[in-house]
């Protein structure tokens, strides 16, 4: 018997405007990890989207265990045992692990006396798959106390109670920390012993030669080539990704660091505790630590959406008060937020919108907004920073990550300010866009502008920073200079050893 | 840095060309529920020879100029993800309290006006406050105030209809400025302005982005409270003008006018295109949305079909329509 579970094979998929899928394959085979490698925008979601079901392919064939399928829908999918964790949790928070696991299959699971709900079996069946996968979580516990982390292992262990032979992760490790990546991988080899055939969706490099047997490339929807790990390196890679040869993801040139700028002195509110920092003009300071560390809460803090209890806030020499968003950004500061569909983009607005919707005051003549000069700055970001897009009356949750990620700096460049916070600036970026922000971090610092920069990913921190700060449990921990950035410094400082 | 390159100017458009574009545009977003409007409007003029005449345009226009007052404030609410179930009582403190300070205490008229108007203001704004302040639902804080301003005029009124024929405020809702009914201006000028307001200001940007998404607003450095106070201030004020001129045409006050009228105005703006989840919605697709049903109503009348059979009707309409626009949608391809 031939161990390959599933062949898409020459898949094509139009959609008005777009060619989204033309000739894209790919061949999976039982116990394998396999990863779906491509820019944004290269097609992986829509062949995800095509094997579960929610897509119909314009042309193409499908073996399925040797057999050749339609999929017509989403049930079809899922009947056949593939199953897919989408980025996005799709939990219910109020219910418990349980009661998710088995939602709208409460009826075939536990047929008890008069057909009530059999929460005891549900619960111990449950508990049994956690168990199985060594997750330290009770099926009886509400799913809103989770951690995101332990959130996605539900997820995943959801999809081992289905029965499946094909898993679809979609960017697992996107809110996930060092120690909870381990974790997800110890889980991921357990299942690749069942035999179950996995799919895997990053944009972390490293990730898949830790995890991964092979790569399928994608580009332009096209398929590109299927690789070994073991036969190949990240540089090959990253070239049959962007079909040109990527010099130095991490452009960092020369750039003056002035005086202080801001300076923070023994901040606290109630999730930090004792934050004392300076900042210089021109300089990108890095903030590492895992996550729930305090980082995002202590840029929450200094842009005025979290409270400061205690402490000074001195920015050029004069001590100013952070109320609100407004006057953070009065004073020259802004955010870029962690979550982009959360917090940075009104998704159903345009490009246009988005992009000058802090700075909208510019372009107010008191009686009317003044549309010609905004559409000027507007176009001016579109083009500085190339954000891909039809035009700037785009729907913005129509753009893959990396754009959508650009318009959300783009946002804070037209507001000038003296100090950006970027949060997580490349979370969910493809390699390409990724390299193109870095591009403009640094231009912003050359500019004399002072970044500080929160991420989860040590190549960047390391790379991008010329110094870092180090967070554990809401205090700083450590300071390290540009000379001394190590991973292992970091990560000894990140979970609160000295 | 390379940001601030030089800025080149787009071509000026002619204003001709704008207005026919604005023209286009607006036909294209409001297609479906226009083709709708379209054929209801020519088979009411087949099955109906008094359908098409003059009087009977500009009477269905004058009895439409009520709802669409009030479908401002609740195209207003809806876009920022909000609701305003108060519209239809505050309609009638106001109405009332008018009415009766010209007929019983001789209140001169636009003494009597301001206060009906600033009653129904501030108790939009009081909604607002409340929405803001507290956090609490829109749709439990307007449902309070629904019951709160329509028991006041029941208290005030004594449940007793309040005659008031005095001509010159009569004339406010009977009266003529040349063909055109008066009401049929005020509401003209309400939907340019609130319009205009949506489309072309800062405070515009501002709800779209609050109803698109509030902590993206927050993020943006926008004072969400002040874009909730405004727009509930807004409804209140739309109604409680509505509710005088109402008053002003029935020449009577009567403390249960206006009973449902918010639902009437949800209907519209729905219809309209405006989203339940907030962020989207346009006056224009309001206008159609009150016109739609003011014709179903004068058709159904016209027609003889008695006014139980008008609610059923009214109700597989609006399900209909709003059904085929998520269609419409639906339809539109998501690029990249």
């Amino acid at each position: 018997m031939s161990r390959v579970i599933l062949k898409m094979n020459d898949i094509h998929k139009k959609f008005p405007g777009v060619y989204a899928l033309k000739n894209a394959q790919l061949d999976l085979e039982y116990g394998e990890v396999h990863a779906l490698l491509g820019e944004n925008g290269a097609g992986k979601s829509t062949l995800i989207k095509v094997l579960g079901g929610i897509y119909k392919p314009d042309q193409g064939e499908i073996y399925f265990k040797d057999e050749k399928i339609d999929i017509n829908s989403v049930h079809d999918a899922q009947a056949r045992g593939i199953s897919i964790i989408h980025q996005e949790i799709c939990l219910v928070p109020y219910m418990t692990v349980a009661e998710n696991f088995f939602l709208g299959r409460e009826a075939d699971k536990s047929k008890s006396l008069f057909g009530s709900v059999d929460d005891n079996r549900m619960n111990l069946e449950a508990q049994e798959i956690l168990d199985q996968l060594d997750l330290d979580i009770s099926a009886t516990q509400k799913v809103d106390s989770l951690s995101i982390a332990k959130q996605q292992m539900v997820e995943i262990a959801k999809a081992l109670l289905k029965e499946s032979s094909i898993i679809v992760m979609d960017e697992p490790t996107a809110s996930l920390s060092g120690k909870e990546v381990d974790k997800l991988f110890d889980t991921i080899k357990k299942l690749k012993k069942k035999d179950i055939a996995i799919i895997y969706i990053s944009h972390r490099m490293e990730e898949l030669f830790k995890i991964c047997d092979k790569v399928t490339v994608m580009r332009d929807g096209e398929y590109i080539g299927t690789r070994e790990t073991t036969k190949t390196t990240m540089d090959e890679l990253i070239m049959m990704m962007v079909g040109r040869e990527l010099k130095d993801l991490y452009v960092k040139g020369e750039h003056q660091i002035g005086e202080p700028i801001l300076e923070v002195r023994h901040l606290s509110n109630d999730k930090l505790k004792n934050i004392n920092f300076k900042l210089h003009k021109g300089e990108l300071l890095g903030i590492s630590g895992l996550v729930g560390a305090g980082r995002s809460e202590l840029a929450k803090a200094l842009f005025g959406i979290d409270k400061i209890s205690e402490g000074q806030v001195i920015l050029e020499g004069k001590e100013i008060s952070i109320a609100s968003p407004l006057q953070a950004m009065k004073n020259g500061i802004a955010l870029v937020p962690e979550s982009r569909k959360e917090e940075g983009l009104v998704l159903i607005g345009q490009v246009g919108f988005n992009i000058t919707l802090p700075v909208i005051e510019q372009f107010d003549k008191g009686y009317a907004l003044d549309n010609e000069h905004e559409d000027c700055l507007i176009n001016q970001y579109i083009k500085s920073l190339n954000i891909k897009t039809p035009s700037a009356s785009q729907i913005v949750g129509n753009l893959s990550g990396g754009n959508q990620q650009k318009i959300v700096i783009a946002k804070w460049l037209a507001s000038n300010p003296k100090v950006l916070i970027l949060d997580e600036p490349t979370r969910g970026v493809d390699v390409g866009a990724k390299g193109e922000i870095y591009g403009i971090m640094t231009e912003l610092v050359k500019s004399g502008v002072s970044i500080i920069m929160i991420s989860s990913e040590l190549p960047e921190v390391i790379n991008m920073s010329d110094r870092v700060l180090v967070m554990h449990g809401g205090q700083i921990t450590g300071e390290l200079q540009k000379e001394e950035l190590e991973q292992e410094k970091i990560m000894k400082l990140a979970t609160g050893g000295i | 840095m390379q940001m601030e390159a030089k800025v080149n100017m787009p071509k000026r458009q002619g204003f001709g060309h704008k207005v026919l574009n604005g023209l286009l545009g607006y036909l294209k977003d409001n297609m479906g529920i226009l083709v709708g409007f379209g054929v209801l409007c020519g088979a009411l003029a087949i099955m109906s020879d008094a359908f098409l005449t003059p009087s009977n345009i500009m009477n269905v226009l004058r009895q439409a100029t009520t709802n669409a007052n009030l479908a401002i404030g609740l195209t207003l609410a809806l876009i920022i993800n909000g609701i305003d179930l108060s519209v239809g009582p505050i309609l009638a403190i106001s109405g009332t309290l008018t009415s009766g300070l010209i007929a019983n205490n001789g209140v001169p008229i636009p003494i009597a006006i301001l206060i009906g108007i600033t009653l129904g203001t501030s108790l939009g704004f009081v909604n607002g406050k409340i929405i803001s302040k507290t956090g609490i639902p829109p749709f439990i804080v307007t449902l309070a105030m629904m019951q709160i301003a329509r028991g006041a005029a029941y208290v005030y009124t004594n449940g007793m209809p309040i005659r008031v024929m005095n001509e010159s405020y009569n004339f406010l809702g009977n009266g003529y400025l040349g063909p055109i009914p008066l009401p049929i201006i005020y509401t003209t000028v309400l939907m340019v302005s609130v319009g205009y307001i949506l489309t072309r200001t800062k405070l515009g940007r501002h709800i779209y982005a609050v109803g698109g998404n509030i902590d993206a607003a927050r993020y943006s450095g926008i004072n969400i409270a002040k874009v909730q106070l405004f727009v509930y201030t807004l409804s209140g004020f739309l109604a409680a003008f509505s509710g005088i001129i109402l008053c002003a045409r029935m020449y009577s006050g009567q403390p249960s006018v206006g009973t449902g009228y918010e639902l009437d105005a949800i209907a519209a703006s729905v219809l309209g295109g405006t989203s339940f989840t907030g962020g989207v919605g346009k006056i224009g697709g309001t206008l159609i949305g009150v016109l739609v049903i003011s014709v179903l109503n004068n058709g159904l009348n016209l027609m003889n079909v008695n006014s139980f059979w008008q609610l059923i009707a009214k109700g597989i309409v609006i399900l209909v329509a709003v059904y085929f626009d998520m269609m419409k949608k639906k339809a539109k391809p998501k690029t990249a």
